[in-house]
């Protein structure tokens, strides 16, 4: 079954790898350009830090609504310390050295939050998690010495590659595939390894993972480091993608559209962030042909509400449920 | 400043911290009880405080205009009643039939959460309204050291006090009370005894909102209502419980009253940092006692 899901990653990376050309033969020119930058590379880069939450839910059991907020650290990180944003908190950094910078926040975050929430499960992290991530949005808000209070930090345009601006669609659309692909790679190696496992053991039965001599805590704690990082590397990504970060992109409504992302696509399985997000995107963009321009959340409230009531494993299970029904009871 | 100067300040701003934190126990009191008694962390509650609000106007302000004296009682009831119908059919319609399964649950409350705040947005708009209080609780009360202080903010507190006596008194004292603390502790021998459990639990519903629909009428009175509210309260609820501790009426008082006092003291002594202390608060509370200060293990 784990197999069968690596083969689908692996033919939706070589889809996704050829969408731009697909869509350039289609599409005229400026609508292929639309969709490569605007809903494709979107959806990728919220894609990765809906994995991160994905990440901590499948292979630990934790849901955590923070992890919109550590993509924000990473994000203020950057926009704080690199040269050329305005207003000018800090500067006289370049990206090469503000984006290591900012991801390293963002783990330094997670492991945080690990640490201040990792006596609770289930409800209670989420509560706290919450709690959490509200808290560095009203304080980000309030706070203007540092991060320009409600306005937030503009023209963070990322870094000049090959000779290209890094918001050139093409460039920054393979750069976070790219960046997507390594980081879904290292997630599916990760949880084979002797941690990953420990990690899943945790998520069925801690106090037997403890009995065995494990340190349960530490290995929490980790884990939330290992999605801190991936949801830094979202964070900069959506950054550079925003040309800036306002309190607004880690606030209550960023937060549950990750959470919307993540259990769209399915908590069963990292890809399926990836999936919900590229759902969630198409629904964001075209929102104003189907109901309302102005009613978007209501109708991915909707759609939201449908899939936990229906199919609390999201997309994924339902792609498997009907395979179920369709193929008979193969295992 | 002077030493009474400083008396006085320090008595103002102990008293504004005791009314926000009036207000935010009466909110923060509904969610509780909903998570005690059902395990269900409604985040839609702060929905439910815009709900009460936003129809609670609508009743309140034909009535105001034809200067009616008891406008304000009306809006009162009407976002009370408004909270109560919309907490009894969640439960009803969507909750009730996944009992136990708590993330799940919670994750319902969250898209409900979603499409609450976009509809009341369609339906009224984004323009911030207010109640005015009825004259007999309107205009100022002689406070000892701090002078004149808004009377409905001392109401507030009043009305705070009732409301935990209340529930305390219908928890411990009455009948509903009985079955619903033993439909918590043991659900099926309660449904063998004979009493209609989901029943009990659509009652516990509503009543958690209508605490929430008090709060979101007083709460409108005092400070302006408008969009973003809801998780504002939410918010609040959230560590209000978290640090006094899950399902308990003295746990919800003692944090909103930590929460109330360090918020006023914060913006008073450090306006900018403010937020942290509240957090930090949440932070130690949640290493040194996980369960909250007065929960239960």
């Amino acid at each position: 079954m784990r197999d069968r899901f690596a083969l689908f990653a692996l033919a939706g990376l070589a889809l996704m790898v050829a969408a731009p050309f697909l869509l350039q033969a289609v599409l005229p020119a400026n609508q292929a350009q639309f969709w490569t930058a605007n809903v494709l590379g979107r959806a990728v880069v919220f894609g990765i830090i809906a994995m991160s939450l994905t990440f901590l839910a499948t292979y630990g059991g934790f849901i955590s609504l923070a992890q919109m907020m550590i993509a924000g650290v990473a994000g203020y990180t950057v926009a704080v310390f690199v040269e050329g944003a305005v207003p000018r908190i800090v500067g006289g950094l370049g990206y090469g050295l503000a984006i290591p910078l900012g991801v390293l926040a963002a783990t330094v975050m997670g492991l945080v939050v690990g640490a201040i929430s990792v006596r609770t499960r289930d409800i209670y992290l989420l509560m706290i998690t919450l709690a959490l991530s509200m808290g560095v949005f009203r304080f980000v808000e309030t706070n203007i010495a540092w991060f320009n209070g409600y306005e937030g930090i503009r023209n963070v345009v990322g870094p000049e590659l090959f000779g290209l601006g890094f918001r050139d669609p093409w460039l920054f659309y393979y750069v976070a595939l790219g960046t997507a692909a390594l980081l879904l790679a290292g997630v599916l190696y990760l949880v084979r390894s002797p941690f990953g496992l420990v990690l899943q053991g945790i998520r069925d039965n801690p106090r037997r993972v403890a009995a065995l001599g494990y340190d349960v805590a530490l290995h929490r704690i980790a884990a939330f480091g290992v999605a801190g990082f991936i949801a830094g590397c979202g964070g900069v990504l959506a950054t550079i993608y925003n040309i800036g970060i306002s309190p607004g992109s880690i606030g209550l409504g960023a937060t549950v559209n990750v959470l919307i992302m993540s259990v769209i696509g399915g908590l069963g399985h990292p890809v399926g962030a990836f999936l919900g997000s590229l759902i969630f995107t198409v629904f964001d963009t075209f929102a104003a042909n189907l109901y309302d321009r102005d009613r978007f959340n209501t109708l991915i409230g909707a759609v939201f509400l449908i899939i936990v009531l229906v199919s609390p494993d999201g997309v994924i299970g339902i792609g498997a449920r009907l395979r179920r029904l369709l193929g008979g009871s193969k295992p | 400043m002077g030493v009474n100067d400083r008396m006085d300040l320090a008595a103002t701003i102990v008293l504004n911290g005791l009314t926000l934190a009036a207000l935010y126990f009466i909110v923060a009191s509904g969610f509780s009880l909903i998570f005690g008694l059902m395990r269900v962390v409604n985040m839609a509650h702060g929905s439910l405080y815009l709900v009460a609000g936003y129809v609670g106007y609508a009743v309140f302000e034909p009535l105001y205009d034809r200067d009616v004296w008891w406008a304000w009682y009306a809006g009162l009831a009407a976002g009370i009643a408004a909270a109560a119908i919309a907490g009894a059919l969640m439960q009803k319609l969507l909750l009730g039939w996944m009992q136990g399964q708590e993330l799940r649950q919670a994750l319902v409350t969250i898209g409900v959460s979603i499409i609450a705040a976009d509809q009341l947005l369609a339906l009224y708009g984004g323009n911030p309204r207010q109640f005015f209080a009825p004259d007999a609780i309107f205009g100022s009360t002689q406070v000892p050291l701090v002078g004149g202080y808004p009377t409905f903010r001392l109401v507030q507190i009043g009305i705070a006090v009732a409301v935990g006596v209340s529930l305390w008194l219908l928890l411990n004292r009455t009948r509903l009370g009985m079955m619903i603390r033993a439909g918590v502790d043991d659900r099926e021998m309660l449904g063998a005894c004979g009493v209609n459990v989901p029943l009990v639990g659509v009652a516990v519903f509503a009543l958690g909102a209508a605490l929430c629909g008090i709060g979101g009428i007083i709460g409108s009175t005092a400070q302006p209502l408008a969009m973003g509210q809801d998780g504002r309260f939410l918010l609040i609820s959230l560590v209000v419980v978290i640090v006094g501790g899950m399902g308990s009426v003295t746990g919800t008082a003692v944090g909103a009253v930590l929460v109330g006092l360090a918020e006023q003291l914060g913006q008073a002594l450090f306006p900018t940092y403010s937020v942290i202390l509240t957090f930090v608060i949440m932070v130690a509370v949640l290493a040194l006692r996980p369960q909250g200060i007065l929960g239960r293990a």
